[in-house]
């Protein structure tokens, strides 16, 4: 369904999709989009720093990541889960504590006002 | 083999616990206890009028004697010993065989021959009994005399004290406490105790004792002049009880005493004894800790250790009476040939302190401590272990005057050897073997080695060793909140205040770096929540908030939050109950009653969240914070509305109390309880503020916890009036949010206060950091801008609009099933669920 992320796409060929405006992300939060039925979390750090990552923490099953606190640990810009508190790399979805609970990273593009996201 | 042991006090006891803990095989253990109680704490009997029950005094755990298989006689006197037969007969009659005696009989006060002693109202201060009669006696008497100035002397004018006595203290002596201090300490001690209110009267002998004429009784002295009072208790001294030893041709000290050994054993092998009753070498030993030790000792003989041998004890001291520190250490007056002293005095802050070296001054061999006893510690450890003094020993006393350190001891200094908390016997290796296997706080110190976990006295000194020891093993000893924050969270909370500070921004441009993560962010929230109190999700303030926060909810397994009602005091009117069932029937929400006296309905989904709030509002409901790290609830029993029982109105108190703290955001969540009486069916004593009703106000009970680690409140003030509660809580409450750690709850961070209760008592009532104002100021600032979060943000479209599970669809999130059970919803497991890939959500 989607190309392994050692293989990506050129960006022409990507499916974006718009979610929402850049107003519409608190800096420093995350929200939900649904892209193409996937849930996706999509972060805002400092004014333009888009990020996007699945948004199930695969240790609960949860849909819940947009709604963790963000941050840095390190060289790592991460969200830490609500319900267990591991870390996620928001450039690569890596889960920092449990490689193996590591999720998806999404394409993300800035366009004027609006946020768009292509599946990986 | 038959063991019976004769007294069960405090050395008794711990006679028991050690024999218990050796689990000597076939060991038939047989306990005669006079006294109709068990084994009570005696060191701290004056609390007993300070509001501690004999209960809360007692030494032994529930289920103590069942579990480890010891009978236990109560009320039971030994009259008499049959050697040859090897038998103890007990008074109503009872004889028990035995194989080997222990004899922990203790001591008995000693009554100066005075005229008229046996008067009314004339008491002794030994037993929980004692103690009953003079409340009794107290509450029918306006003046009261203590006749001795020694350390139990004093402990009882404190007690007579409390009990609201013009209180007066004789003493034969010129000075007080003669054992202890030397003349200019005893001058120094004397001013203190007289500016607390108790009239100290020194070189008066009693002769007499008559009818008085303003009060019950007149005391004659030796010197033609008299005392009227309403009440004495005489407090002279203690005397071994060794009369069963005399009946039966024992050995006993010159100076009384049952005889012992090194291993101590009577002059008859079968006997053993332990405790103030027993005289080694003709010294017997009126404190406690040499009184355990003889019991570890006597418990591992008989477990088999012939080797175990007692060798003398230290005998120096260090207490507070009435909140004056003093210390005496080994060689107080300066008796060894040769030796020579130094001495600092301040009359203005009324501190004195000595020290005495050996004659070559490399040693020090002993110290007098007045008014400040910080040094105890370092001079204790120094004299014990002999270690070399520096070239100027008088600093080791005199107060720094350019903010230098003292020529510490350093832990360092101390061989493994070295015995640090002499209540306990434990030793700096044992300390630093703890910290080897991972303690790294005092609290886990205190739990693994039971280091200061007695009178506390030695807490500064443990907490010493284990930071060198983590020093040494390379173990970080840093408190940094984390990567972001080089400070405490007690630092950044002061950094806060001081600057002025409110917005994260801010604070990470002038003390931190990076972005901030998930522990800082929390915890500035909290701190700008405590200093500020602006609404929590008011601009960048929101971007701080952990989930739970945010969505001002409790995040559960599955992505969905409970929502809580505050229902002030557990009380909760018809209505109210029937708007709450409402709201959980309209949006099919799972119902329990939760701990804390009020209900809790889980399984609402974020959009649900502000439509939920706006019924609740409606009715009349405001947040619980059961969100937050804040003030849950205060639980209440019925009080004395409708309990026969009751003495106050303790749901009333309650609901004042929540109502006043509610919001107040903390570095961990905060409980109440508030009980009617002493039968305590709030379960205020395992809260973090827990008050209990008395005939005469409130009992104030401080940094209890139920949960993993339950720990029993401590009585910090007793006989409150409401306003006076109030204000202590205040401090309490504001000292607690600005000094402990993130998600420290009070009982670990009183754990880990050095100084423990007492100092809590000196900051928070006593004031001695002068910020008791502050810190009400502070608590009033809190609670005159308390807001209702619900209500803002219900009325807030910016911060209502945020509550969606998407942002690009008005969906909500399929993939939360639930199923039902008992006649409600709950969350499904895994294998009850329609396969919902991430990829796939059924439209």
């Amino acid at each position: 369904m989607s190309p392994a992320r050692t293989a990506p796409m050129s960006s022409e060929e990507l499916k974006w999709t718009a979610v929402c405006k850049l107003g519409d992300i608190l800096p420093g939060t995350g929200v939900c989009a649904l892209v193409e039925g996937r849930h996706v979390a999509v972060f805002r750090i400092g004014d333009s720093g888009i990020h996007a990552i699945d948004n199930i923490d695969p240790r609960s099953g949860a849909s819940v990541l947009s709604r963790g606190l963000v941050g840095n640990l390190g060289e790592h810009i991460v969200v830490a889960s609500p319900l267990y508190k591991n870390h996620f790399d928001l450039r690569t979805g890596e889960c920092l504590e449990a490689p193996e609970h590591s999720v998806r990273a999404h394409h993300v593009r800035v366009n004027g006002d609006d946020v768009l996201i292509a599946l990986a | 083999m038959k063991i019976v042991l004769v007294g069960h006090g405090m050395v008794g006891h711990k006679f028991l616990e050690e024999l218990r803990q050796l689990q000597t095989p076939g060991a038939e253990v047989t306990v005669l206890c006079e006294e109709p109680r068990v084994a009570y704490d005696r060191v701290h009997l004056s609390e007993f009028f300070a509001g501690k029950t004999a209960e809360d005094l007692s030494l032994v755990a529930p289920g103590f004697f069942a579990e480890a298989g010891f009978t236990l006689r109560l009320g039971s006197r030994a009259a008499a010993i049959d050697r040859r037969a090897r038998t103890v007969t007990t008074q109503d009659g009872v004889t028990l065989p035995y194989d080997k005696l222990v004899l922990a009989t203790g001591s008995y006060p000693f009554v100066p021959p005075v005229k008229g002693s046996e008067r009314d109202q004339c008491f002794v201060y030994r037993t929980i009994e004692d103690l009953e009669a003079m409340k009794a006696a107290g509450a029918i008497s306006r003046k009261g005399v203590v006749v001795g100035g020694g350390l139990l002397g004093l402990e009882c004018a404190k007690a007579l004290r409390d009990l609201g006595l013009e209180t007066h203290v004789v003493e034969f002596a010129p000075r007080l406490m003669a054992v202890q201090v030397d003349d200019e300490g005893g001058r120094i001690l004397r001013s203190k105790i007289e500016a607390l209110g108790v009239q100290v009267h020194t070189e008066r002998n009693t002769v007499e004792i008559t009818d008085g004429r303003s009060a019950r009784h007149r005391m004659v002295f030796a010197d033609g002049t008299h005392l009227e009072t309403d009440m004495i208790v005489f407090s002279a001294g203690i005397r071994p009880r060794d009369e069963l030893a005399r009946q039966n041709a024992l050995a006993v000290g010159a100076r009384g005493g049952i005889a012992i050994d090194d291993h101590c054993r009577t002059s008859d092998a079968a006997i053993l004894a332990i405790g103030e009753c027993a005289a080694w070498r003709d010294q017997t030993f009126g404190l406690v800790a040499p009184g355990y030790e003889m019991a570890r000792i006597a418990a591992r003989q008989l477990a088999g250790d012939a080797q175990a041998a007692f060798g003398g004890a230290d005998m120096s001291t260090k207490l507070k009476l009435m909140g004056v520190d003093v210390a005496s250490i080994g060689d107080a007056h300066g008796r060894t040939p040769g030796c020579r002293s130094f001495r600092y005095a301040d009359e203005c802050k009324q501190v004195y302190k000595k020290i005495v070296v050996s004659a070559d001054g490399k040693h020090l061999l002993g110290a007098v401590l007045v008014g400040n006893a910080d040094e105890y510690g370092t001079l204790l450890q120094m004299a014990l272990n002999r270690i070399a003094l520096p070239a100027d020993p008088e600093f080791l006393i005199l107060p720094s005057s350019d903010g230098k350190a003292k020529p510490g001891l350093g832990a360092d200094a101390l061989p493994d050897s070295a015995q640090i908390c002499s209540c306990n016997n434990v030793s700096k290796g044992q300390i630093c073997a703890a910290v080897g296997e991972g303690a790294s706080t005092i609290g886990e110190i205190k739990a693994c080695t039971k280091a200061g976990a007695t009178c506390g006295g030695c807490v500064p000194l443990v907490t010493q060793v284990m930071k060198a020891e983590m020093a040494r093993l390379g173990l970080s000893v840093n408190n940094h909140l984390c990567e972001h924050f080089p400070y405490s969270r007690q630092e950044l909370y002061h950094l806060v205040r001081v600057g002025e500070i409110r917005s994260f921004e801010d604070l990470l441009a002038r003390h931190g770096q990076g972005l901030g993560c998930d522990i800082c962010k929390p915890t500035a929230a909290s701190i700008f929540a405590s200093c500020w109190n602006d609404f929590v999700l008011k601009g960048e303030l929101a971007t701080l908030q952990d989930s739970n926060d945010y969505f001002l909810g409790n995040i559960q397994k599955d992505g969905t939050y409970s929502v809580v009602p505050r229902m002030p005091g557990g009380e909760v009117t018809p209505e109210g109950l029937i708007a709450v069932g409402q709201v959980a029937k309209k949006y099919g929400l799972y119902t329990k009653i939760t701990g804390g006296q009020r209900v809790d309905l889980f399984g609402a989904r974020v959009e649900q969240l502000p439509a939920i709030w706006e019924e609740l509002i409606a009715a009349g409901f405001e947040s619980g914070h059961a969100y937050g790290k804040a003030l849950r609830t205060v639980k209440s029993c019925v009080g004395s509305t409708w309990c026969r029982y009751g003495v106050d109105d303790s749901v009333g108190l309650a609901i004042e109390l929540e109502n006043r703290y509610k919001g107040l955001r903390a570095p961990h969540k905060i409980k109440f309880g508030v009980s009617g009486c002493t039968r305590e069916c709030a379960e205020a004593q395992g809260k973090d503020i827990g008050i209990i009703a008395t005939e005469r106000g409130w009992n104030l009970y401080v940094c209890g916890n139920g949960g993993m680690k339950p720990r029993h409140a401590e009585l910090i003030a007793a006989d409150l009036d409401k306003a006076g509660l109030v204000r202590l809580i205040d401090r309490f409450l504001m000292f607690y949010v600005r000094t402990a750690d993130r998600l420290q709850r009070t009982s670990t961070w009183r754990d880990n206060l050095e100084g423990g209760l007492d100092y809590l008592k000196a900051v928070l009532i006593d004031d001695s950091l002068g910020i008791c104002s502050e810190l009400e100021q502070q608590m009033q600032h809190v609670v005159d801008t308390y807001q209702c979060e619900w209500k803002t943000a219900i009325t807030d479209p910016e911060v209502r609009k945020r509550f969606r599970t998407f942002i690009n669809d008005p969906r909500a999130d399929q993939r939360i099933v639930f199923v039902e059970e008992r006649g409600q919803i709950r969350p499904a497991r895994a294998e009850e669920r329609p396969i919902v890939e991430n990829a796939e959500v059924e439209a």
